[in-house]
């Protein structure tokens, strides 16, 4: 049980000074059954009731008793004096001062409201009236919209690829090409982007070239990565984007270094990377905003709030209200961003972007969107998911249709444009996907070079013994790998 | 016998008999190092892990010491004593508590091109940021071929104190030394310090860098050559420590001075014992050890963690495939008890190996004794 010790203000004007002010003892405070209690108001409990009936309260014998007087009845000025010097009284503790309050009052678990989403085109691709936003010209808008259709074709076709065996594994990214495209295009290239692995769209507007593409997928000599890691993970210095790696939420921190060492180098550039809902669970989330925030590191934190980590459903995965509400925790100015709306994630990356360079000081956005597709291949979402709830998502939600009418309501687009597009995508992408299926594998020195700067004795002695293995047995190894 | 008293706690609650037998016990360490060097100048460990890091900073603006306490607080072991004061809070980075969360940001900002040097108070708390250590740092190289390189050094106090129990005492030597992509180095004189941090900061490879915390305070002799400011010593070679003909005995960090020390008292019964100190535990230097075994026959090796699967193994398996003909005895391992680490004072001293255990290993290597099968 805890003592309240009445000390607001009106509650004191309400006694009228004649009784002063009185400890007692009220559990009802602590535990307040309405989701909406705010810090400032004043808690409608029965102990106000209480004191505007004396009798009563004084006969409600459960809930209280006196234990201390603290005023003399009649100074009633000089009781409202000091009453002022303690309300304006700061504690001095590690961390800064803070105005005190006698009045025991836990912050909500869940605010009244959540926290608002911010969008500036419609459901039917129309400007929002009276939203403010970042204009897109003509060229650019064009460019995006060509973009999210080739992602959401490639991811398609290689999906179908690996369900016909032709690659090992894949991941789509469908019904988040507007958060891939959109803040791809908000980015300048020397800005470093550390993906998670649901983000190839970036790489694309940056460049990476369908074969590319292809090429890692097939894991064949064309391949910038040497064949050395699963489809997916991409990864390109040209294009400054770090590459892929499995391990969920490992680049979080990693990026704050790498921002870290960018304000090092005073250079005119940020840290952008991109993690999911689940990966907020991570240890490595909470190490890197709260470091960001300790280092003034410039880095945007997107995260792409769809719903889902594989099964696990956000509901499960957390209980605040969502990601955006954690950056005030750390320190870290956020916003929430229809992650569906091309032009709402654009203006609000570009505006991040602004703010870290120019501020030092990390960003978070969380992108709310939805994961139409299967966690990757090894998945089938309809076992935890209900069907028509996809389905939705799918048709009336899709980020592409809903830019798609944006443009042609601006009379940038047509039904002709629309069809050419997508089949002459559908076939440049099949094409990449049958040169690269035939391309030959990387070298057999490829296994052994970059596993150190230079290569040790011992790997060369290795190699060295399976060739002679391989000149000796060559019945033993397959054909179409070159030596 | 006590083992080193460690630096920082001093005396105090120690009686004075004890400590005295334990200063007298740091002293043969220092008499036996003499035999090899034309030496000058005595430094300890510290002061030599200390100079290397201020050289190498000073030389490199791209170098910067990451990790607890050791800014402010001029290092949890003062090895970064002054640094603060002389490169700023932007190159020595007081961190919060999260080894996950600055080895991740050391492999970030090492992937953009700068060289951190990222402290763990104890390598026991490394296991809190494997992770980044194997999968982010080690891996990386391969997995982007070629595209995103490592340079960054790990390093902190490695294996057992004295009393800290079974959470600050484990030997990570095997685990990192099992890791391709790693470089793993175990220094053990004040030189080996010096010049094995310096490679390590100049290497372009992610290194994990063992140190001992009972070994900061000793003092060994340093030539003039370690203390120029150009002195590296090269990654992947051992260090005949002392030369033999009879057995050879391998050891690294804190065991190399019980190494010595079992030599001399191997020497008075006429055993002439080759001591290799490793240096380096990922390249492991198997040309010398082989050669050695060549010359010798016969292997004792030592380490303070856990046999199953440690360093020894790795080096007996090493001698049995390039050179099992020329061995005259079974290799003998001498290693840690295979339990967590007690923290009572006898039952500690009897976890760890003594150099009692590694002149009787060396003599059933000779022969002198019933070999341990056998007495089974």
């Amino acid at each position: 049980m805890a003592v309240w010790l009445s000390r607001s203000g009106n509650v004191a004007r309400h006694l009228n000074g004649k009784m002063g002010s009185l400890g007692i003892l009220n559990r009802s405070l602590l535990s307040h059954p309405e989701p909406t209690h705010q810090r400032n108001s004043l808690p409608t409990s029965p102990i106000e009731q209480s004191y505007r009936n004396p009798a009563a309260f004084l006969g409600n014998s459960g809930t209280l008793f006196a234990v201390r007087h603290f005023e003399s009845i009649q100074a009633e000025t000089h009781h409202d004096s000091r009453y002022d010097e303690h309300e304006n009284q700061l504690l001095d503790f590690p961390g800064g001062k803070v105005k005190f309050t006698s009045d025991m009052i836990f912050i909500s678990e869940s605010p009244d409201k959540r926290i608002k989403c911010y969008r500036v085109l419609d459901d039917n691709g129309r400007q929002i009236p009276g939203s403010s936003f970042q204009p897109l010209s003509k060229e650019l808008s064009l460019r995006i919209y060509n973009d999210m259709v080739t992602l959401q074709t490639m991811d398609t076709i290689f999906y179908e690829a690996q369900r016909q065996g032709r690659i090992s594994f894949y991941l789509t990214s469908n019904g988040e090409e507007a958060i891939n495209i959109a803040s791809a295009a908000a980015l300048a290239i020397d800005d470093i982007v550390l993906p998670q692995y649901r983000e190839p769209g970036v790489l694309l507007w940056r460049g990476f070239t369908l074969k590319e593409f292809a090429d890692q997928c097939f894991g064949n000599k064309g391949d910038c990565g040497k064949g050395r890691q699963m489809p997916i993970h991409y990864g390109s210095r040209k294009h400054n984007y770090f590459t892929v790696s499995s391990p969920i939420a490992t680049q979080l921190p990693q990026a704050v270094g790498a921002a870290y060492s960018l304000k090092m180098d005073k250079k005119d550039a940020c840290v952008v990377t991109y993690f999911g809902d689940g990966a907020t669970s991570e240890g490595d989330f909470h190490a890197a905003l709260n470091f960001a925030a300790v280092m003034e590191a410039p880095v945007i934190f997107i995260c792409r709030n769809n719903g889902w980590a594989i099964s696990t459903s956000t509901s499960e995965q957390f209980r605040s209200d969502g990601v955006v509400v954690r950056g005030q925790a750390y320190g870290v100015r956020s916003i929430r961003v229809d992650g569906n709306d091309v032009i709402a994630v654009y203006s609000a990356v570009q505006r991040a972007r602004e703010m870290a360079i120019s501020e030092h000081r990390p960003i978070l956005i969380e992108a709310l969107t939805y994961r139409v597709g299967h966690h990757s291949t090894s998945d089938d979402s309809t076992k935890y998911r209900a069907v028509d709830e996809i389905e939705h998502w799918r048709s009336a939600r899709d980020p592409v249709t809903r830019f798609g009418k944006w443009i042609e309501l601006n009379g940038w687009w047509s039904n002709e444009n629309e069809s050419e597009l997508r089949r002459n995508m559908r076939k440049k992408i099949l094409h990449a996907i049958q040169v690269a299926e035939k391309v030959e594998k990387p070298l057999l020195a490829d296994l052994f070079t970059d596993v150190y700067d230079h290569p040790p004795s011992n790997l060369l002695e290795q190699e060295r013994l399976l060739r002679e293995t391989i000149k000796r047995h060559p019945q033993d190894y397959p054909p179409d790998v070159p030596v | 016998m006590l083992g080193i008293i460690r630096q920082k706690v001093g005396s105090a609650g120690f009686p004075a008999s004890i400590v005295g037998q334990a200063l007298q016990r740091v002293r043969p360490t220092a008499f036996a190092s003499r035999n090899y060097s034309t030496a000058a100048k005595e430094m300890t460990v510290r002061d030599a892990l200390n100079s290397a890091l201020d050289e190498e900073m000073s030389a490199d603006p791209k170098v910067f010491l990451m990790g607890e306490e050791v800014g402010e607080y001029q290092g949890a072991y003062k090895i970064s004593k002054g640094l603060l004061e002389k490169y700023g809070p932007e190159r020595v980075l007081d961190t919060p508590i999260t080894e996950a969360g600055f080895a991740g940001i050391g492999v970030g900002a090492a992937y953009y091109g700068l060289r951190p040097v990222v402290e763990f108070m104890t390598f026991n708390f490394s296991m809190q940021a494997i992770d980044h250590i194997i999968n982010s740092a080690a891996k990386s190289n391969y997995m982007s071929a070629g595209q995103l390189s490592v340079p960054i050094v790990f390093r902190g106090p490695n294996g057992a104190a004295a009393g800290v129990g079974a959470q600050h005492s484990q030997c990570y030597a095997a685990w990192y030394g099992s890791c391709p992509g790693l470089k793993v180095l175990a220094p053990y004189s004040s030189e080996d310090a010096r010049g094995l941090l310096k490679a390590a900061i100049r290497d372009p490879d992610p290194v994990v860098f063992l140190e001992n915390e009972l070994l900061y305070g000793e003092s060994f002799p340093v030539s003039a050559e370690a203390l120029d400011s150009s002195f590296v010593l090269p990654i992947g070679k051992a260090k005949i420590e002392r030369e033999g003909k009879d057995v050879t005995i391998t050891a690294f960090s804190k065991m190399v001075g019980y190494a010595l020390k079992a030599a001399d008292i191997l020497a008075k019964e006429g055993i002439s014992a080759e001591i290799i100190n490793l240096r380096s535990i990922r390249p492991l230097d198997r040309s010398t050890i082989n050669a050695s075994v060549w010359k010798t026959n016969r292997l004792v090796t030592v380490e303070e963690g856990f046999p199953q699967h440690g360093v020894g193994a790795e080096i007996c398996m090493s001698v049995i495939e390039e050179s099992f003909g020329y061995l005259d005895a079974p290799v003998e391992r001498i290693a840690g008890a295979d339990v967590p680490m007690p923290y009572a004072a006898n039952l500690e001293r009897m976890a760890v190996p003594q150099v009692e255990d590694i002149v009787r290993a060396a003599k059933r290597a000779c022969y002198r004794s019933v070999p341990m099968a056998a007495a089974a």
